[in-house]
């Protein structure tokens, strides 16, 4: 029998980076932009949280006395700022130089994975530090701080309240992410841009403007993720390519709930729960392969749905992968 | 005020020298980056690479190899491209193509003439992949379906599917490998022509680079993929179906995709792992791009990749840095590259008047 009070946690603890990385991507590509850049985006907001906290804790005499504050805020504000180079990147390409998408995307993931494998791996030598491996167990501690009355609450605690606060912002950015386009003017003009930037241009609506700050807002979220993946999931342990294949998921997952944030609240823990399932199920280490196939093949016969009932609201937008020129109508 | 403009077309001589310009500027800036990052002298680092990637025989040899596997992705890919069918599925199909192959391998090893097994893994490994293509084809030509993304999740199914086989074929049990398959009687190894065992792959690729380049540019089906690229309905107001052209189109694609598979079970790995297609299928993305989907150009593109990643190999085992390193370099060389594009293809005015138009 399958154990839920064990299995929703780390089911949910699956899904926080994958609903990050599909929040941003979302946003990215209700503009149009679509930013296969994502896993390496995740990466580097992983590794530039990693650099800034790596060297706050060194600049410490004694890593059990970090401030709170700074130990949450520097990484945090570093894998911004590392993820927002990133989306910058890719609008200043796609955007103000009308490069391919798909290939400005592809080489920002090599780019991206690339850049976090090797300040993983080469950070201690580096910096010349005399430790055996990234292990930032103090800042981990931080992020991973349960609400209070977590243990003390049972099975409702331990499903509800025993993960650190980024997996709860994860879940309120993505409901604020739906609110937004739903609900707002913003959202509404974002929209037009991802769907027909043309007329949206002839409405007054300024393209570049909307295309630069969902896709730097987008990779900016998305970022958060990989930051999530190394501090809370792997407890502050850095290994090479062990995020893994979580960005491509992100992206299946932006498909699966049609591009809604909300809906992608609830399908990153099934999602989170079909990665796992193979832990709970018991079988042969053969079998556990064809498990982990569930999400991908789930997203197909999902992609494939929606474009058969061909209903208007289920299209990816309009104006998805292409550039847009003014002059070019 | 900024002003853009689309140029006509440039002169083929001043685009490739905007080309060479970027890589040089690249160049330039990955030198800084390595300079910044690990406080190396960065002619030494151009050097080593060099070194790295022509130093001894033996490297050039795997250079050619590598460089004729990439080819050979981005040749699958393009006539898909050119139709403007974004087929990221690359990675998946290769792994059909050399699940296919050391299937045949394994279950037929000793049971069928090596003539014969060959042929039949040929044959498998090509209808894999195009049947791993076919797929999003059919959806994309049936119901629209969106291919970037199908092809995407095809990727990892292909990829889960090969760790089962790797699991249930395992040598010796437990460990997680194939290892290498008919060690002792070399069944299903592709025949050594010449002195290195990468030479038939080699000219395997060569003899496709030539056909693919005739077959876009001088057949009907050639010309049909770029009238569907350039617009369908176009393509069917002049009496292209293009549903089918579709479908045909990358069914070739998978296919190719799938003899790439072949060529690595069959001619130099003779193993088979999760990670054999190694990136190529999308490395090759970048690869057929920067060619312009010109199969001759795409020698250039993908030796100017594998050089980088060989030369980089080599920086990180000489300097202890990470490998890495070489996916950061290619990147800032992808990202020069894929900018000076807009140069080409865009005449950018700088106007003194006030006020006019705003982008």
């Amino acid at each position: 029998m399958l154990d839920v009070v064990s299995f929703v946690p780390r089911a949910v603890a699956q899904s926080v980076p994958l609903l990050y990385g599909s929040t941003g991507e979302i946003i990215t590509e209700k503009s149009g932009n679509l930013n296969l850049g994502i896993p390496g985006v995740m990466y580097v907001g992983g590794i530039c949280g990693v650099i800034g906290s790596f060297l706050y804790e060194r600049s410490l005499a004694n890593p059990s006395d970090i401030n709170a504050l700074l130990g949450i805020l520097i990484p945090v504000c570093c894998c911004l700022v590392g993820s927002l180079l990133m989306g910058l990147l890719y609008c200043f390409l796609t955007v103000t130089l009308r490069a391919n998408q798909n290939v400005t995307g592809l080489a920002m993931t090599t780019f991206g994975v690339g850049f976090g494998n090797f300040f993983g791996g080469s950070l201690i030598k580096l910096t010349g530090a005399q430790v055996p491996s990234i292990a930032l167990s103090a800042t981990s501690n931080l992020f991973r701080r349960a609400l209070p009355f977590a243990s003390s609450l049972g099975w409702f605690g331990q499903v509800f309240l025993s993960y650190g606060f980024l997996a709860y912002i994860a879940f309120a950015v993505a409901f604020a992410a739906s609110y937004v386009l739903e609900n707002t003017r913003v959202g509404l003009q974002l929209r037009a841009v991802g769907e027909d930037p043309s007329t949206a241009d002839a409405a007054g609506i300024n393209i570049t403007r909307y295309k630069y700050v969902a896709t730097c807002l987008g990779c900016m979220i998305a970022g958060l993720g990989g930051l999530y993946y190394v501090m809370d999931y792997a407890n502050g342990v850095w290994s090479n390519d062990a995020f893994g294949d979580r960005g491509w998921l992100a992206l299946a997952l932006v498909i699966f709930t049609i591009w809604r944030p909300k809906v992608s609240a609830i399908a990153s823990i099934l999602f989170g729960g079909l990665y796992i399932l193979y832990v709970f199920i018991p079988s042969g280490p053969a079998v556990k392969e064809l498990y982990k196939m569930l999400p991908y093949v789930v997203t197909i016969v999902v992609l494939v749905i929606s474009s058969l009932r061909n209903k208007r609201e289920n299209q990816p937008p309009e104006s998805l992968g292409l550039p847009y020129f003014r002059e070019n109508r | 005020m900024v002003h853009i403009t689309k140029r006509k077309e440039m002169p083929v001589v001043q685009a490739l020298a905007v080309r060479l310009g970027a890589i040089l500027l690249a160049l330039v800036v990955c030198g800084i980056v390595t300079t910044i990052t690990t406080g190396l002298n960065p002619i030494d680092v151009y050097v080593t690479m060099i070194k790295g990637a022509f130093g001894t025989q033996r490297k050039i040899w795997i250079l050619l190899q590598e460089i004729a596997i990439l080819l050979c992705v981005a040749l699958a890919l393009t006539p898909a491209f050119r139709m403007k069918f974004w087929n990221l599925g690359g990675e998946g199909q290769i792994l059909a193509g050399s699940l296919a192959s050391a299937a045949c391998m394994i279950c037929l090893g000793d049971k069928i003439p090596n003539a014969a097994l060959i042929a039949l893994m040929l044959v498998t490994s090509v209808v894999a992949g195009a049947v791993w293509a076919g797929v999003p084809a059919a959806a994309k030509a049936r119901w629209n379906t969106n291919e970037t993304l199908f092809t995407l999740m095809m990727n990892y199914v292909a990829t889960q599917l090969v760790a089962y086989f790797v699991i249930v074929w395992e040598v010796p049990k437990g460990s997680g490998n194939i290892g290498i398959i008919n060690q002792a009687t070399e069944a299903g190894w592709l025949p050594q022509i010449g002195s290195s065992k990468y030479l038939l792959n080699i000219v395997l690729v060569a003899i496709l680079t030539v056909f693919m380049y005739l077959y876009l540019a001088y057949s009907k089906h050639g010309y049909e993929i770029s009238v569907v690229g350039e617009s369908a309905s176009t393509a069917r107001y002049v009496g292209i179906k293009v549903d089918r052209v579709i479908v045909r189109t990358l069914l070739l694609s998978g296919a190719v995709c799938g003899f790439a598979g072949f060529l690595l079970v069959a001619g130099t790995n003779h193993t088979l792992t999760t990670t054999i297609a190694g990136g190529r299928g999308f490395t090759a993305v970048m690869v057929a791009w920067l060619a312009n989907f010109n199969p001759l150009v795409m020698v250039a593109s993908s030796f100017l990749l594998v050089f980088m990643g060989q030369g980089a190999g080599e920086i990180s085992t000489i300097y202890g840095l990470n490998h890495s390193f070489g996916d950061i370099l290619t990147g800032i060389i992808l990202f020069f590259i894929i900018g000076c594009e807009f140069f080409i293809s865009y005449q950018v005015h700088f106007s003194k008047k006030e006020g006019g138009h705003d982008a």
